[in-house]
């Protein structure tokens, strides 16, 4: 192994980024943030000045921690796999063989690229979540050489004897270049326009709650108090003489506009130079994203095992969608996976399906025409949506009649509600085999289409509730490495059922059946 | 096409071994009820209905559960395919074959070790793709897992 090759992939035991010294403190100072800020608002009146002090020191023992898991943590790659110490009395080596590594992703907070850092996360194809590898802290040109390297290594071993041979006299971050200019192609990239679609999808909820959060936290440090505070009390006065009806609806128009405004700035902080591109060469997809914290996701494309295509409600009223892959080697929290894999953020739904097409390397997968499961399953969403519909229109008509008789006419609204769910959410019911994938389409509020390829197919299960048994229905749960791992395919007849498990796992059926 | 059940039964002794699980909460149900009839003074209709309740449920959890539960758990292993059956009120057939298969695990809990019986666990890639064989023989089970460890030491890919 030559020096250049070393700076990427150090064989002998090695330190993090002596810069990651510096991350910990301020980023403690942030989070210390809105108490100073607090303190500033509300002056030394009302706080004593020991609080102060306690905070301090709350600040000061997490930057120590931070500096003695620095000083703890090191980190190494031998010729088969990747490996990671830390902790100072129990100490914990977590290894990740190289020909396992299915994703890289390389994120960057401000602060990180700031002081030009990155933290990469070694996604393998370990069913347990604590097998994640996180090497936070590389310097930017590491992280990228090292995302280049991981992933295409052992092709370039497949492909052919040269691995030992390869001429070393070129840097691997110059090797890296060249591979992006040679063999990128680019797939979709954001087109501003998109940032329409925004109001309607999650990141808009996100973000509102973050900024919601940190409000309350700031006045919270400096001491607010509702029945003191003049401002509310001139507001609640002011209400009390326009009348309690116009400051509601005045409050829900600029709690929407805080939000639609809170959804933008989401969308634009998450997505903004959002990139998606296939390198052929290396046979991966690399997805780019994020204003202030930087994302980058390369993922496998052998072991992109679908797609997932989410109409939820509103979204699908503007006809707009988002696309995930269905991937394994993603780690982490349900949302944090659902980053990682998102494939187009909320655009035109045209555009998340052309993707598919590109992603899938199928062509129409999503336009097949899908098989309705019928009139059972059909009944099967109205008696539930009914049920609840029934039992809510009961509760809010209660209510309505103490207040006055004419309001039990509210009654209708969930039963009317109900009705409009029950219906969209049969409509939306249907499967279809096609050559290399099963097609499944469900929901109605998170209407999702899955895309699964049927060679990734682990095993199924034929699963039938007291009920569904009465009406000769079943539900088929097929079971995966990737993405969730299990997905459904509600209400089936029965017999379509077992025709879908032997197509699914061919030749594996035929010793069972009657 | 239609599947037929799995061929095997689990052992008979399954269904002794249900009742006294179920059995040991029932009867601390029942205890504390008769010990609070006895202690209390006051003795409300109701508290006698509840000890009627709770005992008809035992009964029910103790005769008719274990029953229904051995009438429907069974298991088949086919050359290349696991297959088996569990469940009361919601029942499921899983299938997964077996070059799929990660890892054979038996369990044995202090009561099952009592009736002689094991649980072996057939895990594969997916988390959600375990398939569970219950309450089978302990001569059974070692010799399933020996079978299956063997087909699965030969094969290479997982589909993960």
């Amino acid at each position: 192994m030559t020096e250049l090759e070393d700076a990427v992939r150090p064989s002998q035991w090695q330190r993090l980024s002596t810069r990651m010294l510096l991350v910990h403190p301020v980023k403690e100072l942030l989070r210390f943030l809105p108490a100073v800020a607090g303190l500033l608002v509300a002056g030394t009146t009302r706080g004593n000045g020991q609080q102060w002090w306690w905070g301090l020191v709350g600040a000061v023992v997490p930057i120590l921690l931070g500096m003695l898991r620095w000083y703890t943590t090191r980190y190494r790659f031998t010729d088969a796999q990747v490996q990671l110490r830390h902790g100072l009395i129990s100490r914990t080596t977590l290894t990740a063989p190289m020909d396992r590594v299915r994703t890289v992703d390389v994120t960057a907070s401000p602060l990180h690229r700031l002081l030009g850092l990155a933290e990469v996360r070694i996604g393998t194809a370990a069913a347990a979540d604590e097998h994640q590898l996180t090497l936070d802290g590389l310097t930017t040109e590491q992280a990228a050489a090292l995302r280049q390297d991981l992933l295409h290594r052992h092709r370039e071993q497949t492909a052919g004897p040269a691995v030992g041979a390869t001429p070393t006299g070129a840097a691997p971050a110059d090797q890296a270049a060249a591979y992006e200019a040679t063999s990128e192609e680019e797939i979709v990239r954001l087109d501003p326009r998109w940032i329409r679609f925004a109001p309607f999808g999650p990141s808009g909820v996100i973000a509102a709650a973050a900024i919601v959060g940190v409000g309350f936290q700031i006045l919270n440090e400096a001491g607010f108090d509702p029945d003191e505070n003049s401002a509310v009390q001139g507001g609640l006065d002011q209400a009390q003489r326009v009348g309690v009806w116009i400051a509601v609806l005045l409050l829900a128009i600029a709690a929407l506009v805080l939000i639609v405004l809170l959804s933008l700035g989401g969308y634009v902080l998450l997505y903004w130079g959002f990139r998606l591109t296939r390198h052929a060469a290396g046979g991966t997809l690399h997805v780019a994203r994020g204003l202030l914290t930087t994302r980058a996701t390369t993922l496998e494309e052998r072991r992109i095992r679908g797609v997932e295509l989410q109409e939820p409600l509103p979204l699908r009223s503007v006809s707009g969608a988002r696309l995930t892959a269905i991937t394994t080697g993603l780690k982490g929290r349900d949302e944090d996976k659902a980053l990682s894999s998102l494939l187009v953020p909320p655009a035109p739904s045209a555009v998340a399906k052309g993707v598919a097409d590109r992603v899938l390397a199928a062509a129409g997968t999503l336009a097949v025409p899908l098989r309705p499961h019928g009139r059972a399953a059909t009944r099967r969403r109205w008696t539930r949506a009914l049920v609840g519909g029934v039992v809510l229109a009961v509760v809010v008509g209660g209510i309505g009649a103490l207040v006055h008789p004419v309001l039990v006419a509210f009654a209708l609204v969930p039963l009317v509600g109900a009705a409009l769910l029950a219906a969209d959410r049969a409509r939306a019911l249907g499967h279809a085999l096609t050559d290399r994938y099963l097609v499944s389409r469900s929901g109605s509020v998170l209407r999702a289409t899955h895309v699964l390829e049927r060679s990734g197919v682990i095993g199924v299960t034929v699963r039938r509730s007291f009920f569904q048994r009465r009406m000769g229905v079943a539900t088929l749960t097929v079971a995966t490495a990737a993405g969730r791992q299990r997905y459904h395919v509600v209400d089936v007849r029965l017999q379509d059922s077992t025709d879908l498990a032997a197509a699914l796992l061919p030749g594996h059926l035929e010793a069972f059946r009657r | 096409m239609d599947l037929r059940e799995p061929a095997n039964r689990v052992s008979p002794r399954a269904r002794a071994y249900w009742a006294v699980e179920s059995g040991i909460g029932w009867v601390v149900l029942i205890v504390v009820q008769v010990v609070l009839l006895v202690v209390l003074d006051a003795r409300p209709w109701w508290q006698w209905g509840l000890l009627a309740l709770t005992v008809v449920l035992a009964l029910v959890g103790l005769l008719l559960v274990p029953a229904w539960r051995y009438r429907v758990h069974r298991w088949e292993v086919s050359p290349t395919a696991v297959y088996t059956q569990r469940g009361w009120v919601t029942q499921e057939r899983r299938i997964a074959p077996i070059t799929r298969v990660q890892t054979v695990d038996t369990e044995r809990g202090p009561l099952a070790q009592l009736f002689k019986l094991s649980t072996v666990t057939v895990t594969t890639a997916s988390s959600e793709g375990a398939l569970k064989i219950e309450c089978l023989d302990q001569d059974v089970a070692a010799r399933l897992v020996q079978d299956l460890t063997v087909v699965t030491d030969r094969t290479e890919d997982d589909a993960t």
